[in-house]
């Protein structure tokens, strides 16, 4: 036996010891583990699987926005799997669609709760389809993941809201559009249902008594409109330092589209939006976005050693033309989170798992470091991001962590 | 006055009698392929929005090449007879597959056509992906014309308002100084005695429901220019050309053409001088009144009772 060979034998000695020692702590992991005592209320859980479902709109008009959260919460279970599962149990994803239809969201989840019987589920979209799963998940004591950033005004023991609720987004962005542009007029506009009223109610609020400004017109178009040319004109009469807007979907496009077209562009008019991360960037195009700004909690272009991975690994799995914004990194946290709270719990239990997440700070959050508040939302950062002709966002300003209100006083 | 001074008034002005205008002109758009089809040949189209659709895609796909080969500042002219081509063909196959076996059973075709308007709403989800996508528009559709230093006249809508009036005038000419337009009316008014002196009904009807397809394809691609494209586009689309049609009074182009106007403006005022959502809401309001005193619509055929 020379020395080459003598070395390659303690190498391969050594591998097979190495892999044989991951074997049997993966052993040791399910085997601490037994079923009968991490899983006393009856969940899909066997001694190498338990099943989580996903309950996103895949298809009818909200597809355009959930694709992106199914996109991150596939990547995110696929890695904690490739990491060895959570406690020693592989994840199985159970798929239900929404497809955009509020019911639909409530049948969905009772199915997934009450015949599957799922650990956890990470879905819902919009507040209406949450607020219509919201009895199922609460009768059947579920646990549902909410990735988006939405109004507040809710708290549930079985629901964690991985996106921001509205103070969280609305007044540090506020804030700092004061200071940086000296506002003193302000311009509201929105899309007219829940989310843009309740935002524009502690935007008014904060606006009128915190920042000495004004509120010059608030206004509100219907889903789907797509003629701004009589708002715009209001706004143009107006001459509003800041536009505050909210609008959606396809009237988003529409309104950016005819803002420029009228002349008013970034060199000229500023506005803060609350209501586009890259997904929407893609529609409107970059062109017309080009010097307005975002309020959100994350940017693909944010640079730290997690979101470069993220971005790497979600291109990696779903193609280099894809994009990544606010509540698809939010609901990349979901899974993340689900894993922890199971782990500190020692358990599959919901009862448990909620009780041991709150206090549990996620380091590998692709926007940096996140806190879980006991109020089931996350503690985190506000960033405004100043839109480029090629889709992607500059961040000028960075917040410091912010706590969870979503119940504010005084804003109601 | 308010708080403005004349100037500004005045500019506002003119901007929102181009704001009127321009809405205007994205109804009739939106109208006249349906009042072809449900006017001309009483087929109530639910998939109309769909072919404003098809021209939007194509418009979109035409972009896509153009970027690639570098030609944007001159592609959107061809795109728009694309536009129209494509969505003349699928019109032509629709009615022979679909729209022909039901002409005798007019609520069917209304159930038949949502039906279809599901599928391609599908069809363009699986195809071109659940986002909603935009056509690169060149250069000189882009910014606005200013006569003053105050006054933005939006050059897409400039735009939308040429191509309305293009296509109007089109439609006028092949109505009623066509051949084509001859068989067609004679059609509408007698449809045995049309086939009696040798016109080929059947054809007509089929030319009929495809141009007024095609006419859809071409607002759809004109639509790229203000808002963006996305399988349910054409939901947004449908309401307001079934009420322009309806109020015009169904048979009537001129009836359209008035009713496009009417509603365009009512709107465009009240959305100014109150929120967005209630100008919209007056405005309904006021057409469900007058249909009331004239279900006919505007423009009515008189018929003997």
């Amino acid at each position: 036996m020379n020395v080459l060979n003598r070395r390659r034998f303690i190498r391969t000695a050594l591998s097979g010891a190495l892999l044989a020692a991951g074997f049997i702590s993966g052993m040791t992991m399910a085997a601490d583990f037994a079923t009968s005592k991490v899983n006393t209320t009856g969940l899909a859980v066997t001694d190498k699987t338990v099943k989580v479902g996903i309950l996103h709109s895949s298809t009818g008009t909200m597809a355009i926005s959930e694709t992106g959260s199914i996109q991150a919460e596939k990547l995110a279970i696929s890695q904690i799997n490739a990491m060895g599962g959570v406690l020693g149990r592989k994840i199985e994803i159970i798929q239900e669609d929404g497809a955009s239809d509020w019911p639909t969201f409530a049948e969905k989840s009772k199915k997934l709760l009450e015949n599957d019987h799922v650990a956890a589920v990470f879905g819902c979209w919009t507040s209406a389809s949450r607020k219509a799963a919201l009895p199922v998940f609460e009768k059947d004591n579920g646990l549902l993941f909410y990735p988006t950033f939405y109004e507040g005004l809710e708290q549930s023991k079985n629901v964690f809201y991985t996106g921001q609720e509205a103070t969280q987004q609305i007044l540090a962005g506020l804030d700092w559009i004061a200071k940086e542009k000296k506002a003193k007029t302000y311009y509201l506009i929105g899309s007219d249902y829940i989310w843009p009223r309740t935002s524009m109610k502690i935007a008014r609020k904060h606006i009128e008594q915190h920042l000495g400004g004004k509120v010059v017109g608030e206004e509100y178009v219907a889903l789907g409109d797509t003629q701004f040319g009589s708002v715009i004109n209001k706004i143009k009469l107006k001459k509003p330092d800041v536009i505050y807007a909210a609008v959606v979907g396809g009237s988003n496009v529409a309104w950016f589209k005819q803002l420029n077209a009228a002349g008013l562009n970034s060199k000229k008019q500023t506005m803060l939006t609350i209501s586009v991360t890259e997904d929407e960037v893609l529609g409107i195009g970059g062109e017309n976005l080009e010097g307005f700004y975002s309020a959100m909690k994350y940017f693909q272009s944010l640079k730290n050693p997690n979101n470069e991975k993220f971005v790497k690994d979600f291109k990696k799995m779903w193609g280099p033309k894809s994009v990544i914004g606010d509540v698809t990194q939010a609901a990349y946290e979901g899974p993340w989170l689900w894993k922890a709270a199971v782990e500190r719990a020692g358990s599959f239990d919901v009862d448990k798992a909620v009780a041991a997440l709150p206090g549990y700070e996620l380091k590998t959050a692709p926007e940096g470091y996140v806190k879980v508040d006991p109020n089931h939302h996350l503690e985190s950062k506000l960033r405004v991001g100043k839109w480029k002709a090629d889709g992607q966002a500059e961040v000028v300003y960075e917040s410091e962590l912010i706590k969870p209100d979503p119940f504010p006083k005084g804003y109601q | 006055m308010f708080g403005y001074s004349i100037a500004d008034i005045s500019n506002i002005l003119v901007m929102q009698g181009f704001a009127g205008l321009s809405l205007f002109s994205v109804l009739l758009l939106m109208a006249l392929g349906l009042a072809i089809i449900f006017g001309q040949m009483g087929v109530i189209n639910m998939a109309h929005g769909e072919f404003m659709a098809i021209g939007a895609y194509t418009t979109v796909l035409f972009s896509n090449f153009a970027v690639k080969l570098d030609i944007v500042q001159s592609y959107f002219v061809f795109a728009i007879i694309a536009a129209f081509i494509v969505a003349f063909i699928v019109g032509y196959v629709v009615e022979y597959a679909l729209i022909r076996h039901l002409y005798k059973r007019p609520l069917d075709t209304l159930l038949a056509t949502w039906g279809l308007s599901l599928i391609m709403q599908q069809i363009f989800r699986s195809s071109f992906g659940a986002k909603e996508v935009s056509a690169t528009l060149p250069e000189w559709l882009l910014g606005s014309f200013k006569p003053t230093e105050d006054i933005d006249i939006p050059i897409n809508g400039v735009f939308v308002m040429v191509l309305a009036a293009v296509v109007t005038a089109g439609v006028f000419i092949f109505m009623y100084r066509s051949r084509w337009g001859l068989r067609m009316r004679a059609t509408v008014q007698n449809r045995v005695m049309a086939g009696a002196v040798g016109i080929n009904t059947k054809m007509v009807d089929r030319v009929t429901f495809a141009l007024g397809c095609g006419i859809a394809g071409v607002a759809g691609a004109a639509f790229t220019t203000i808002a963006s494209t996305g399988p349910t586009t054409g939901s947004l689309y449908i309401v307001d050309s079934f009420m322009v049609v309806v109020f015009g009074g169904a048979a009537s182009l001129i009836g359209t053409i008035a009713s496009a106007f009417g509603i365009a403006q009512a709107q465009s005022i009240l959305q100014f001088f109150m929120t967005s959502s209630m100008g919209k809401v007056a405005t309904l309001l006021t057409i469900v009144v007058i249909l009331m005193m004239k279900p006919e619509g505007l423009f009515s055929t008189k018929v003997r009772k």
